[in-house]
């Protein structure tokens, strides 16, 4: 294990030296690398913008060699992230099949917020939110806003 | 010979593997352990007629080979052989490319001809440095996956490049192998490099069982690539059987093989021999068993109350033939009615009499006169099901004293076996009279289909009449003149399943038969002979 300890605790320094555009990475608790909070501010140009949305991250016993697993601690409405609160999303890099020993965390945290980008209707955990955002765009981004007005307004 | 299932792999060796046209000499090695009653004198009349049969040819066998774990490796180490002559490539990326194609060496061959370079980047080989992979210390290496950087490290590239140090290649594998059951499309552990692990590399780095993991999972997906091979489906068995019988086909034959573990079973759709029922036919009355199976409680009582003084009667052993303990009343445990007009030619005991269509007006009353006629041939397709349960037991049974008697007697282990031979064409027997009735379930009446009653009821009534003689006592068993009886009925009854096989097999294939259901089954798909994505 401790080699997994060595290379975790390398992954988050540099994940707090230079994080992901738009995201803050703090530990919960000082003694468990295994857990992270992670602050995510909606990407400009996109309904989630000016939102801020927190996320979990937790690294199984087995990482590197199993991907980690990442969850949305705030509601967002989003076609790949479940609408309830565990918030689970579904990201082809964090599959068995993808994940590879060598994948970072931050590459990871990167499609996070690429997803709310460009979410991917084609590969839906919630198809009614990916039906809307495939017909009625209009109608998902004014639902997406209201979300972020309920639920992830800064400061809240 | 002290499991059932013992002397039912004898049964099928005997009668069928030998028609097999194998000609791998390790093969008809194998087969010959279950060979039992090969040496035995011919002048012995059930095996003489046996064999005779076996020479015939018969129509409803289909051709077919058993590979066991080596004769699976064998084929695929041939194969990448070939391609490694005729492509000028290394072993280890022969193999890759081959399972990348799905072991189709003709396309494989013909594609790279093609284009070399798109193929060899498709199956995950793309543009290498030709030094072969060792174990290597580098001084100043640090592993990206563990980030270790001590001195003495020892670090591993595949051809692609990317280098980590040996502990985590090798916990990488491991999850890989043992976690997640993957082989033959384990890659690079770097993030988005395709390079698959070749088995050069995986020599250098696995420890000998998970080697040996690694292997049988390759095995796997070389038989599941393959539409002509399929494993055997018997719990502990690891073989395979290739047959040449396609998916297309599966409405014109009913392609049971037998595994030299002794199982037979359906090469169409891995269900235990199902012959003379088409696949898609079983699928179908098997769904419509389970969704009324209300109706199977029904069978599934041992007792019956006799039809003359209402005592009750419990079944015991396979045979219909019942006598009432009381009043001596001897009638069919199927349908009944007097055994004595059993054996008469009025005896109907298998046909559905429809009843003419005049009282059958209202939807009421047809769908009580369908519910009887299901009744009907699910009755007595679960009584050959239950029946073939009750011989075996009533066999082992005798089986028991069989070896008491043959202390004290001095009879030797072959003279007892025709009681052997005898349970298993019981056992076979009445699989195949089993699914007669779900057979003629959907069979539409035409001029044939008398012609199939008739061998339904012959095969029948010799069955019956065989399974009767093992409610002997043991005493008569040893007599010489039931042993005679009892080999020639064996013989017979094994004739009247082959001519009652042929016959619907002959039919099938010519396309003389009309079912009330579609035969085309909806999965018959393309096959997946194209390359993986
Ligand atoms: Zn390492
Ligand atoms: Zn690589
Ligand atoms: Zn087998
Ligand atoms: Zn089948
Ligand atoms: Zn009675
Ligand atoms: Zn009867």
């Amino acid at each position: 294990m401790s080699s997994a300890q060595k290379r975790i605790s390398k992954e988050f320094q540099e994940c707090t030296t230079s994080p992901p555009p738009g995201m803050t990475i703090t530990l919960p608790s000082e003694t468990d690398l295994h857990k992270w909070s992670i602050q995510l501010t909606g990407p400009p140009n996109t309904p989630y913008a000016n939102g801020v949305f927190n996320l979990t991250l937790s690294l199984p016993t087995e990482y590197p060699f199993k991907a980690p697993a990442v969850n949305f601690a705030t509601r967002i409405w989003h076609p790949n992230v479940t609408n309830d609160a565990t918030g689970n999303i579904c990201l082809s890099v964090l599959k068995p099949e993808n994940w590879k020993p060598a994948s970072r965390v931050k590459g990871v945290l990167e499609a996070v917020r690429q997803l709310l980008v460009e979410p991917n209707p084609d590969d839906p955990l919630e198809a009614r939110i990916a039906d809307e955002f495939r017909t009625d765009r209009a109608e998902f981004d004014k639902n997406a806003r209201s979300y972020v007005a309920q639920y992830a307004k800064a400061g809240k | 010979m002290d499991s059932d299932d013992d002397f039912i792999s004898n049964m099928s060796s005997e009668d069928d593997v030998m028609q097999d046209d194998t000609d791998n000499d390790d093969l008809s090695a194998a087969d010959e352990e279950f060979d039992v009653f090969d040496d035995e004198p011919d002048d012995n009349p059930a095996v003489t007629s046996m064999k005779s049969d076996k020479k015939k040819g018969v129509s409803f066998d289909v051709s077919f080979r058993v590979y066991r774990p080596i004769d699976v490796q064998n084929q695929q180490d041939e194969m990448i052989d070939e391609v490694n002559m005729i492509l000028e490539m290394k072993k280890e990326d022969a193999a890759i490319m081959l399972r990348h194609f799905r072991w189709n060496k003709e396309r494989l061959i013909e594609d790279y001809m093609d284009n070399p370079t798109k193929v060899l980047e498709a199956a995950g080989l793309g543009p290498s440095s030709s030094r072969p992979p060792e174990l290597e210390v580098i001084p100043g290496f640090m592993c990206d996956i563990c980030c270790e950087d001590e001195d003495g490290l020892l670090s591993f590239a595949m051809k692609c490049g990317h280098r980590y140090c040996a502990d985590c290649y090798r916990r990488y594998l491991t999850q890989k192998i043992r976690e997640e059951g993957e082989a033959a499309r384990i890659q690079c552990p770097t993030d988005g490099c395709q390079r698959i692990m070749d088995s050069r590399s995986l020599d250098i780095l696995l420890t000998s069982d998970l080697n040996e993991r690694y292997r049988e999972l390759l095995n796997r997906t070389f038989v599941e690539d393959k539409d002509i091979l399929k494993w055997c489906p018997a719990p502990d068995c690891e073989n395979a059987v290739e047959c040449g019988i396609k998916k297309k086909d599966l409405d014109k034959v009913v392609p049971t093989v037998d595994c030299a573990c002794g199982h037979r079973f359906c090469f169409g759709c891995s269900l235990n021999d199902h012959q003379p029922a088409p696949c898609e036919l079983v699928k179908k009355w098997l769904k419509k068993c389970a969704d009324d199976s209300e109706t199977a409680n029904w069978i599934s009582a041992n007792t019956k109350e006799c039809p003359k003084c209402n005592s009750t009667i419990e079944k015991n052993g396979g045979c219909n033939h019942m006598t009432c303990r009381k009043c001596k009343h001897e009638f069919c445990w199927m349908c009944m009615g007097l055994w004595s007009e059993h054996g008469t030619a009025w005896y109907n005991c298998n046909r559905f009499e429809e009843k003419s269509g005049s009282e059958a007006r209202d939807a009421q009353a047809k769908s009580r006169v369908s519910l009887e006629r299901y009744l009907h041939y699910y009755n007595r397709y679960a009584n050959h099901e239950q029946s073939a349960r009750l011989d075996k037991d009533m066999y082992q049974k005798t089986e028991k004293k069989m070896v008491q008697l043959q202390t004290a007697s001095g009879m030797s282990w072959i003279e007892v076996q025709y009681l052997n031979m005898a349970s298993q064409a019981l056992q076979t027997c009445r699989q195949t009279l089993k699914w007669t009735y779900a057979f003629a379930f959907y069979l539409a009446r035409n001029n044939l289909t008398e012609i199939f009653e008739d061998n339904q009821k012959d095969l029948e009534m010799a069955v019956e009449a065989l399974s009767e003689m093992f409610e002997k006592p043991i005493t008569e068993l040893a007599d010489a003149k039931l042993k005679v009886d009892m080999m020639d009925k064996t013989a017979y009854c094994k004739k009247r399943r082959v001519i009652l096989l042929d016959d619907t097999a002959d039919n099938l294939a010519n396309g003389r038969w009309t079912f009330s259901i579609d035969l085309k089954g909806l999965t018959a798909g393309a096959g997946s002979t194209g390359p993986r994505r």
